[in-house]
């Protein structure tokens, strides 16, 4: 365990100091968020209806910025070797890394996605459940995301393969958080989406890192 | 239990031998299978009251969209072998069904919006069954993507086992949101074997023709597997045998 | 005769969906079959 700590701490004073890493995907879901208005109307009818799509599609899109250097610093200086050489299990670093990249790109745009919402005039009980879910939801996409940027650290050219590897897995994590929302604004309760995406974030905490550990050795052969 | 029959399977030459023989047990009821089918659901079968003569997109329809899942879980079936016990034909048989699978995946897509078209005036219903068929292409265009991106083919092998494993266990969540999605499809028809809610002179030339494209399935996965074996053993001692057994 | 091509008015419809299977089946069908034949004959030539 005091080696899971010291390697999150050793990650994120890494993060702290590359800012930009904190800096970009809030950013990034900004942008993003006050590019739909322009490209399909700023009604606010409009808007209200399409706000948490473009918050989780935004959010989906940031999970994919940095997670093309997850392991890659490591798996180029030879870090990861000498890890897999350690008694600790591989799965453990890769839950702390997966861990950081949550911190680094889920917590800030959790922070930013109250100024979208604003941006788009939705309703406060709205708001809630769309915090909620992201809360819930964007752990899944560091997830998921982890485990394809294991299996792709050694390849080259990884961007575009791992959008074509974690985007179809994250459309479950999609849908019931859009669900939750929609049935939140709809006056009903949205509990049953939000549970779903509780068990599925379980079930993403249990296997995810035993499967981004296996592919970090499969690509460390 | 006695397992030298498992690795007396995995090993190429005695494979290579043994897909020869059952190809044509395959084969050939598949093509009775599907002429079979093609002419019950064609000619026998009686027009849908509601649909008329629409409906028997049906039968390849869902043939094809049984296969496109039935195809994944043998994909990932094969490719947790190929992973766990290091078998080399096991590998080889992933990779070889994930085209085919890929293939039957786009087929469902396409005969569906056929089908949707003069049914609900949509060439694309974004239904939760439609997409996660759209899905599934995505997951076997995922899965061929990376096996082939890595050099050395078993690597690359090892590491889309992985990615097939974890798109199996997607898929029952995907298949969830079609339960739970409110869905302009006809609810599933044929699962409900207690209550049929399809007429039997409808049902069995889509359960012949169900059992036709499996059957095709097998023995084309055999006939690719054959090939990839000769492929990838070209210069050992037992492919040489076989072109001198030719004459 | 003519009433089955028609298939109801929905022809346009139902042929192309039997057509694009009948035709992808058949392909996949044969294409690795030829490919098989190709290599075996290959092989032979090399032995010599």
């Amino acid at each position: 365990m005091s080696m899971l700590a010291a390697v999150v701490q050793r990650d994120l004073r890494l993060a702290w100091r590359r800012w930009p890493e904190f800096a970009l995907p809030p950013l990034f879901v900004v942008l993003v968020a006050s590019l739909f208005p322009l490209g399909i109307s700023p009604s606010q009818a409009v808007l209200e209806l399409i706000a948490p799509g473009v918050v989780w599609v935004a959010a989906l899109l940031a999970a994919l910025l940095g997670l093309e250097l997850l392991f890659r610093p490591d798996y180029d200086d030879g870090a990861l070797e000498l890890l897999a050489l350690s008694p600790h299990p591989l799965a453990a670093m890769a839950a702390s890394r997966i861990a950081v990249h949550w911190l680094v790109t889920g917590v800030p745009i959790l922070a930013v996605a109250p100024l979208v919402a604003l941006m788009y005039s939705v309703p406060l009980e709205v708001l809630g459940v769309l915090m909620l879910g992201l809360l819930i939801g964007t752990p899944l996409l560091s997830l998921i995301g982890g485990i394809a940027a294991a299996l792709t650290v050694s390849l080259k050219r990884s961007a575009p393969l791992l959008a074509l590897l974690v985007l179809p897995l994250c459309i479950p994590v999609l849908i019931f958080g859009t669900r939750a929302t929609a049935l939140a604004s709809s006056g009903l309760s949205a509990a049953a989406a939000l549970y779903l995406l509780g068990a599925m974030l379980v079930l993403g905490v249990t296997l995810a890192p035993l499967a981004a550990g296996a592919a970090l050795r499969i690509s460390l052969e | 239990m006695n397992w030298t029959w498992f690795h007396k399977l995995g090993s190429p030459p005695h494979f290579y031998r043994i897909a020869g023989a059952m190809i044509p047990w395959f084969g050939w009821p598949a093509a009775v299978l599907l002429f079979a089918g093609l002419y019950g659901g064609l000619w026998l079968a009686p027009p849908d009251y509601q649909m008329g003569d629409g409906f028997r997109i049906i039968y390849v329809h869902v043939p094809a969209a049984w296969l496109s899942m039935a195809a994944y879980v043998a994909l990932a079936v094969s490719a947790a072998v190929g992973l766990i016990w290091r078998m080399k034909l096991a590998e080889l048989a992933a990779r070889n069904i994930a085209p085919l699978g890929a293939a039957f995946t786009l087929l469902t897509l396409v005969t569906g919006s056929l089908w949707g078209r003069p049914m609900w005036g949509t060439w694309w219903e974004w239904d939760a069954r439609m997409t996660s068929e759209l899905v599934l292409l995505f997951l076997y265009l995922g899965y061929i993507a990376l096996h082939d991106a890595f050099p050395e083919r078993r690597t690359g092998a090892r590491a889309s086992a992985i990615l097939a494993l974890v798109g199996l266990v997607n898929i029952p969540i995907i298949h969830f949101s079609v339960e739970w999605w409110h869905s302009l499809h006809q609810g599933a028809t044929i699962t409900k074997l207690s209550a049929p809610s399809i007429a039997t002179e409808m049902l069995v030339p889509l359960l012949v023709m169900a059992l036709g494209f499996t059957a095709y399935f097998t023995a084309v996965v055999l006939v690719r597997l054959r090939v990839a074996l000769l492929e990838s053993e070209r210069d050992t001692a037992w492919v040489r045998a076989l072109g001198a057994d030719d004459v | 005769m003519s009433e089955f091509f028609a298939m109801d008015g929905y022809a346009l419809f139902v042929w192309p969906a039997y057509a694009v299977t009948v035709l992808l089946m058949a392909w996949a069908a044969i294409a690795p079959w030829l490919q098989h034949r190709r290599l075996r004959r290959a092989i032979r030539r090399g032995n010599r």
